[in-house]
């Protein structure tokens, strides 16, 4: 138990005079992405080989947080030469114990290489990947073990507490969070010192702190990587806030889609409470502070607020009308502050460092840094954070290296279901709140889908509105009906039943929906209607005039066929057909039944690239089949 | 189903309203589903209605209200598995089992449904079966991959 801002100090030292600077210390990211890469099997293969070459104790490893490279899962980092091993497998850790740990060397072919100067990379933070970024929160992530609070101390964790508890009234607090120009990283973007100031100051002895952590935003984890990598981040920055606001208890809501964080959050409760940055008089300072975890059990329109609460209160999570707003009346009807994870994890890094030095990241009202998941057709997946104002382009073709296959780019979609697609002519504008509003997207809570030109846009559209109709709660009739209507006039589009004027009803249906909605997700659930429509009317406009996929993406529209002038008849579309629909032999030129092809595309991927045997059609008849009497094949022999 | 393994989840945390949803988690997670008697023991020790129970139980997408299957399917229909192929690989995945999202088998061998999102962006297409991931899905692998549970 520490009793005084001092007594932490003591205790930091200790720790970190336990600790040798120069003593390899093997990491591995046990995030959730790493570990269905087979993570775990690295790590108990690190142990175990340890163990065999007697070093045991001369070298620590340690699972950690999500570094963010996932595409190159698992990750590893030696320190302290920051030796970066990527997609390490259980087979390469003896070789990685004897030669980079014993003999200091470095294994080359597990090293990055950078395509476009064709160098390896030893050190993890070269890499171009990480270079380019701004990693103030997530940067951590491969440092700690996050089930080991002495590794949270050991970087300065908690003295952001201490701070603000024995030097900093609540006021001061309150307003160093104002003057940091922080706004809400969930997805409003709300400035939060004005949120706290409004909580505040809202009249009652009992208020609520709540980090939300109901991150439901399909294609988007960077809350869970936080929460999973960093959990002593959050709670740290909680406690702070409910010290700012005076509130003595707090919740996170975290889904229990999350059992990896849901885990991590709930030992580091038990640890800040046994190491007093919980509890009572926390630090000495007098300030009671305690925590609950509430698991949310799936329902995506539960990261809106007031349904927040509803669910928090044990109800089911239909929002209501705002004013008054959670600030006055939230959790039972008591003054609130809900915050999302990114946002509490910011707070500790602005009251140790000031807002003066939060503003220096960021553009004119967007401060600080933004996580993104970068995901979808690019090469470099993962989590990516960058100083807001960074451009589209430089996201994704400068950390994320392009889009992969040779293939071309087509759109960016930003901001989960209610955000937009920007098209290749925008990709140099700042990323940052409002930049990204003038183009017909949102920032959201940060996810960042990359689609090349096998996606269809108006298929990308009615995924998101199917999406979102089965996440409607139902309550309210323009969302729930108005989402229903929109969601068959594109399915029937992508079927090829579209109508002259499906288009401009569908724009009618986005107006009133957006405009009658009772919340956040009606009001926004037009959005990818509305920006695909605004940025790729000629695909709706051959979907509906030509029944044509341009992107031989729907698969009532496109069909399947194999050129005989092309077709090799090797067997490999045949034998791996999900539909027993092609027929052939080692000699016979393979067909495939029309009317058995179930449209899975397996025929158009395998088909080896000498061939390119398998050709697609959409808006014409595809050619008859060739005669049987034709589909016999006279190989050539070899000449003698 | 064992009534005291129930009474003493309900015990585990506060006897309130709020509680409601939490304490079926805990059901959830452990039968894999909510049997009626179970909802209507929570009903009476919490005082809640039937019908906000059914309201709750049907609301939120954890919540089964019939028995799952041996080995529970999720397919991710995030959108970054969605632009990568989902929609293929649950096709074939329905093909292969003749079940529907949210539907069990007769054999009761397998559960299929599908999730928003697994987080695993990067492996996409991604489905889970049993809680273990599995990415970087093709239709004609994930048929296969199928053929390894009894």
């Amino acid at each position: 138990m520490i009793n005084s801002p001092a007594e932490l100090e003591r205790l930091r030292q200790e720790i970190l005079s336990k600790r040798d600077p120069d003593k390899p210390r093997i990491s591995v990211c046990a995030g959730a992405g790493c570990l269905a890469s087979g993570a775990s099997k690295v790590i108990s293969a690190f142990n175990e080989e340890l163990e065999k070459q007697g070093l045991k104790g001369d070298v620590s490893t340690k699972g950690t947080g999500c570094p963010g490279f996932c595409e190159r899962g698992p990750v590893v980092v030696i320190d302290p030469e920051e030796t970066c091993y990527l997609q390490v497998k259980p087979k390469d850790v003896p070789a990685i114990v004897s030669q980079t740990i014993k003999e200091k060397k470095v294994i080359e072919r597990l090293l990055y290489v950078d395509p476009a100067k064709r160098e390896r990379v030893i050190r993890a933070s070269d890499i171009p990947f990480y270079k380019n970024q701004e990693r103030n929160i997530i940067g951590n992530n491969i440092k700690i073990d996050p089930k080991c609070i002495d590794d949270y101390l050991a970087l300065g964790g908690y003295s952001a507490l201490a701070k603000a508890l024995s030097q900093m009234t609540s006021e001061q607090v309150v307003e160093e969070v104002k003057r940091s120009n922080l706004r809400g990283r969930g997805g409003g973007g709300f400035p939060t010192g004005i949120k706290w100031d409004a909580a505040r100051n809202a009249p009652g002895e009992t208020k609520y702190v709540i980090v939300n952590a109901d991150e439901g935003d399909p294609g988007a984890f960077m809350d869970r990587a936080v929460l999973e990598g960093n959990p002593h981040s959050i709670l740290e920055g909680l406690i702070i806030g409910a010290y700012a606001i005076g509130s003595h208890e707090g919740y996170v809501y975290v889904r229990q889609e999350y059992p990896l964080a849901l885990e991590n959050v709930g030992i580091a409760i038990k640890q800040a409470e046994e190491h007093g940055f919980l509890g009572s008089n926390i630090l000495g300072s007098g300030f009671d502070f305690n925590i609950k975890v509430h698991r949310g059990a799936g329902a995506f329109v539960c990261g809106e607020e007031t349904a927040l609460l509803l669910s928090l209160e044990g109800k089911p999570g239909e929002p209501r009308a705002r004013p008054p707003y959670p600030a006055t009346r939230g959790l039972w009807d008591k003054p609130t502050n809900i915050n999302n994870v990114e946002t509490w994890a910011n707070v500790p890094l602005i009251i140790n460092r000031g807002a003066d030095w939060f503003n220096r990241f960021g553009t004119g009202r967007s401060k600080g840094t933004k996580i993104f998941s970068l995901v979808g057709k690019i090469k470099n997946t993962g989590l990516v954070e960058v100083p807001m104002g960074v451009t589209l382009r430089d996201i994704i073709y400068k950390i994320g290296d392009g889009i992969p296959g040779a293939k071309k780019f087509k759109a960016v979609q930003t901001g989960g279901p209610a955000g937009g697609c920007i098209p290749e002519e925008h990709l140099d504008i700042a990323v940052d709140f409002d930049e990204l509003a003038k183009v017909g997207a949102i920032m959201g809570s940060g996810g960042m889908i990359v689609m090349d030109e096998d996606t269809c846009m108006v298929d990308v559209a009615r995924y998101f509105l199917n999406f979102l109709t089965q996440e409607s709660c139902g309550k309210c009739s323009p969302c729930r009906e108005g989402l229903k209507q929109m969601h068959r006039i594109l399915t029937n589009i992508t079927e090829g039943k579209g109508k002259e004027g499906d288009i401009e009803l569908l724009e009618e249906l986005a107006v009133s929906t957006r405009s009658a909605s009772l919340c956040a997700l009606g009001r926004s659930a037009p959005n990818p209607v509305l920006s695909t429509i605004r940025y790729f009317r000629d695909e709706y406009e051959a979907h509906i005039k030509e029944k044509r996929c341009p992107s031989f993406s729907c698969k009532q529209l496109v069909s399947y066929y194999i050129d005989p002038e092309l077709c090799r008849a090797c067997l490999l579309c045949m034998k791996r057909c999900t539909s027993e629909a092609i027929s052939g032999a080692t000699d016979r030129i393979h067909v495939i039944d029309q009317t058995k092809c179930n449209k899975c595309r397996t025929c158009f991927d395998v088909c080896p690239s000498h061939c390119h045997a398998v050709r697609r059609f959409s808006g014409e008849p595809v050619p008859a089949p060739i005669p049987d009497e034709l589909r016999t094949i006279v190989r050539r022999r070899k000449a003698q | 189903m064992d009534t005291g393994r129930i009474e003493q989840i309900i015990n585990n945390h506060r006897c309130e309203a709020s509680s409601l949803i939490q304490i079926l988690l805990d059901i959830q997670n452990e039968l894999h589903w909510l049997p009626s008697e179970a909802l209507e023991m929570v009903s009476e020790k919490l005082r809640v209605p039937m019908s906000r129970m059914q309201h709750t139980a049907t609301f939120y997408k954890a919540f089964s209200l019939v028995p799952k299957g041996r080995h529970e399917i999720n397919v991710c229909m995030g959108t970054a598995c969605h632009v990568r192929g989902a929609q293929r690989v649950l096709e074939v995945v329905q093909n292969v089992t003749g079940i529907q999202p949210g539907e069990t088998d007769t054999d009761m061998k397998f559960s299929l449904d599908t999730v928003n999102c697994l987080g695993c962006c990067a492996l996409g297409p991604v489905m889970e079966i049993d809680k273990q991931h599995l990415g970087r899905l093709v239709p004609d692998m994930a048929a296969s991959l199928l053929k390894n549970y009894d």
